[in-house]
């Protein structure tokens, strides 16, 4: 028989051991089922986690890492703050698409002057409209104590309606013949997020990204605002005692996150994606849920976990080409991640006890 | 078979001078790769491009080898895995969607020894880039006159995707063809801003039929404006989009316009297999096979399916053009004058409705 047991304290070990059993766990599923499927699982296993990194074509894919990286991380550190005060914004894919649409608005409207001010004034738009996308369920979270999950997560589909409106209508390359998406941004110097280094995938949202990640550990360790986030988390009633306002934080917890959502939107726009397009929302937004979770809420760990996140995109893709696997049996496999992470997560809480017949056999883990 | 095809001149010289020699001793084995927006198993769009991928490989047999990629959203990830394919050694790729037009010029350029093309796209910045696309208005034009033919309250529908030139041609061609046998005939356009979302598509379908519409054409991928049709009891038909659909014959589905890319997947294999491959932009219809008209069910009189097979062989010898004027525009200035064709600059760039269609496009 097996027991749960709540621990008096959550473990230290588990909290830092979950993510890598984790992964371990979704390599061994992961490979039954590929197996299953009738492959040679190690081969699997090594096409998607080793070659992007060692492989053969590795001085191209450890850029694309990079490119796939930045933007998970950077959204999933405003997640990680919201979380860590039990603040739940699941609408970052919308904030990041709003955020894309008015960096991309800025930048249309000033076309086709140069000059060096365009692109922070891009920036500034995208992150402001992240912002104010967010602001919508924060004020009604505050307002009317609406739930934020439900409210920010509809919001996706609406900014999905926006941005397919703005690729067909007010964000229309006029000398696209009548197709829908917006110029390229990528392609004119005043608006372009080129890379950094040739080659290296490093653009300006890679940049901030680990910006973000040391700036978001050092007030979450070190301010009073950090220490705050994580005792509304932690225990509500006591961070209310000793003076914290949980409109207040709510407010600027979903106000980070939506301004880093819709700069990770802005750097995408102007750099890889280059245009507004009616899809233009691939999904980054869901994905930085499980990378937040993955890299613990801590923003170093985020780091770490944004790229395991983009090597089983990119090597799932070199999977899928070339040992010709289903794209559904990789979007199966990163489910497993988040599905054995928050499983093992457990563990941190709970110990399990073997329980005998009258007996308690120490099995603890 | 030959083809209607419209070389760039600039290009195709400097496509021949670039790549000639190389080009004119052909191929042993060719690795030809695709690329595609949804799942192969979506039923329509993505479904047809696979069906044409096997049918490469059934007729080269072991002088082909295939890679393809499923469900690649449009944007830097396409460059990743066109990237990826050409460093893997593909000699062609064929990328599916209009969306992955940019992504396939900038990978174009950085591998100029790799074949590239692009379906429905119209940029061609590198000697190495082809588009090709179908002319899906013909089969358009079998279904409106079927519609003007079928309809007892005179109102027609359509569920349109987006605003672009490939579908407002649809609607036109659609219309032109019904109102020709049926002067009262009106159309319903609904749009429903996506390619495949059945729910979506369902209750686009579902206004169309409260509106007291009996025909109904879709020009996105799903089936669900056929399962909403069958719950009217034998009272409203439709057509298979994409795929043939054949699960909805007799009724509702009384034919369907099928996207049939292998002959030209083929033809562009064995051209770079044996050497004769040189850039190209084609645009082929019922004529070149691409575009074919389903069976028509028996749902459907015997005279108004002896016209419209009619009309698609017509269509397919080239002596009628669904566009022939005099055609107005929907503001009523002319288009077409008596006896002209629409020349195909004015359909790849149409953005405005025929006279009699009533509502906006949207902007």
């Amino acid at each position: 028989m097996l027991r749960l047991e709540k621990r008096p304290n959550p473990s230290r070990f588990w909290l830092y051991a979950t993510p890598v059993v984790a992964v371990l766990l979704t390599m061994i599923a992961g490979g039954l089922l590929f197996a299953a499927m009738g492959k040679n699982p190690f081969e699997v296993i090594r096409t998607i986690f080793w070659d992007p990194i060692f492989g053969q074509f590795a001085f191209y894919l450890r850029g694309q890492l990079l490119v796939k990286a930045g933007p998970l991380i950077l959204i999933a550190i405003g997640l990680a703050l919201g979380f860590r005060a039990g603040i739940w914004n699941i609408g970052a894919e919308g904030q990041y698409i709003i955020g894309a649409i008015c960096a991309a608005a800025v930048g249309l409207a000033a076309y086709p002057t140069e000059s060096r001010w365009i692109f922070p004034a891009m920036v500034i738009a995208g992150a402001f409209g992240g912002w104010a996308w967010a602001m919508i369920p924060a004020i009604l979270k505050t307002r009317f104590n609406t739930n934020e999950i439900l409210v920010s997560l509809m919001l996706v589909y609406v900014a999905e309606t926006i941005v397919a409106k703005a690729a067909t209508g007010f964000l229309k390359n006029p000398e696209g013949m009548g197709f829908p998406g917006s110029r390229n941004l990528s392609t004119f110097p005043a608006t372009a997020n080129p890379e950094l280094f040739a080659g290296s995938g490093l653009h300006w949202g890679g940049v901030t990204a680990l910006v973000m990640a040391i700036l978001a550990w050092v007030l979450l360790s070190r301010h009073i605002l950090g220490f705050q986030i994580r005792l509304a988390g932690q225990a509500p009633r006591a961070a209310r005692f000793n003076g914290v306002n949980p409109n207040r934080l709510v407010m600027l917890c979903m106000g980070a996150s939506g301004a880093l959502a819709g700069l990770a939107g802005m750097f995408e726009v102007t750099g890889p994606a280059g245009q507004i397009t009616i899809d233009f929302g691939t999904g980054y937004g869901f994905t930085a849920i499980i990378v937040a979770f993955l890299g613990r809420l801590n923003p170093l760990g985020i780091v770490l976990a944004g790229f395991i996140m983009a090597l089983t995109y990119v090597g799932g893709e070199m999977a899928s080409t070339n040992l010709g696997l289903p794209d559904a049996a990789i979007q199966v496999f990163q489910g497993m991640l988040l599905f054995f992470l928050l499983g093992v997560d457990m563990l941190t809480n709970y110990r399990i006890r073997l329980r005998a017949a009258g007996t308690t056999v120490k099995g603890a883990l | 078979m030959k083809r209607r095809t419209l070389l760039t001149t600039a290009a195709l010289a400097l496509g021949l001078a670039a790549s000639g020699q190389a080009m004119a001793q052909g191929m042993d084995k060719v690795k030809a790769c695709f690329i595609y927006v949804g799942p192969i198993g979506d039923g329509g769009w993505t479904f047809q491009h696979h069906q044409g991928v096997m049918a490469v490989q059934e007729t080269f047999g072991d002088k082909v080898e295939i890679q393809y990629q499923e469900s690649v959203p449009e944007g830097a990830d396409a460059e990743r895995v066109m990237t990826q394919m050409a460093l893997g050694g593909c000699n062609i790729v064929f990328a599916t969607s209009f969306g992955y037009m940019d992504q396939i010029n900038a990978v174009a350029a950085k591998f100029p020894d790799v074949k590239f093309e692009h379906a429905t796209g119209y940029k061609r910045d590198h000697a190495n880039v082809s588009t090709f696309n179908a002319r899906f208005y013909e089969g358009r034009a079998v279904e409106g006159l079927i519609a003007g033919r079928m309809t007892k309250s005179n109102k027609i529908g359509y569920i349109a995707s987006f605003p672009i030139p490939e579908v407002v041609m649809g609607i036109n061609a659609y219309y032109l063809a019904a109102k020709k046998v049926n002067p009262a005939v009106e159309v319903s356009v609904v749009w429903a801003f996506t390619w495949f979302d059945p729910a979506k598509e369902a209750d686009a379908a579902k206004a169309l039929i409260e509106q007291g519409v009996d025909v109904i054409a879709s020009h996105t991928d799903s089936t669900a404006p056929l399962a909403e049709a069958a719950k009217s009891g034998g009272k409203v038909i439709g057509f298979g989009q994409a795929s043939d659909m054949a699960e909805y014959k007799p009724s509702p589905r009384v034919t369907s316009i099928i996207d049939n890319w292998g002959p030209y997947y083929i033809e562009r294999i064995g051209a770079l297999l044996d050497g004769t491959y040189a850039q190209a932009d084609i645009w082929a219809g019922i004529k070149g096979g691409e575009v074919l008209i389903g069976e028509i069910t028996e749902a459907v009189p015997a005279e108004v399916k002896a016209e419209a097979e009619a009309l698609r062989d017509g269509i397919a010898a080239g002596t009628v053009h669904p566009f022939t004027g005099p055609i107005n525009k929907q503001d009523g200035s002319a288009w077409l004058a008596e006896g002209q064709t629409a020349p195909d600059g004015d359909l790849l760039g149409m953005n405005f409705y025929v006279e009699g269609v009533t509502g906006d496009i949207p902007q």
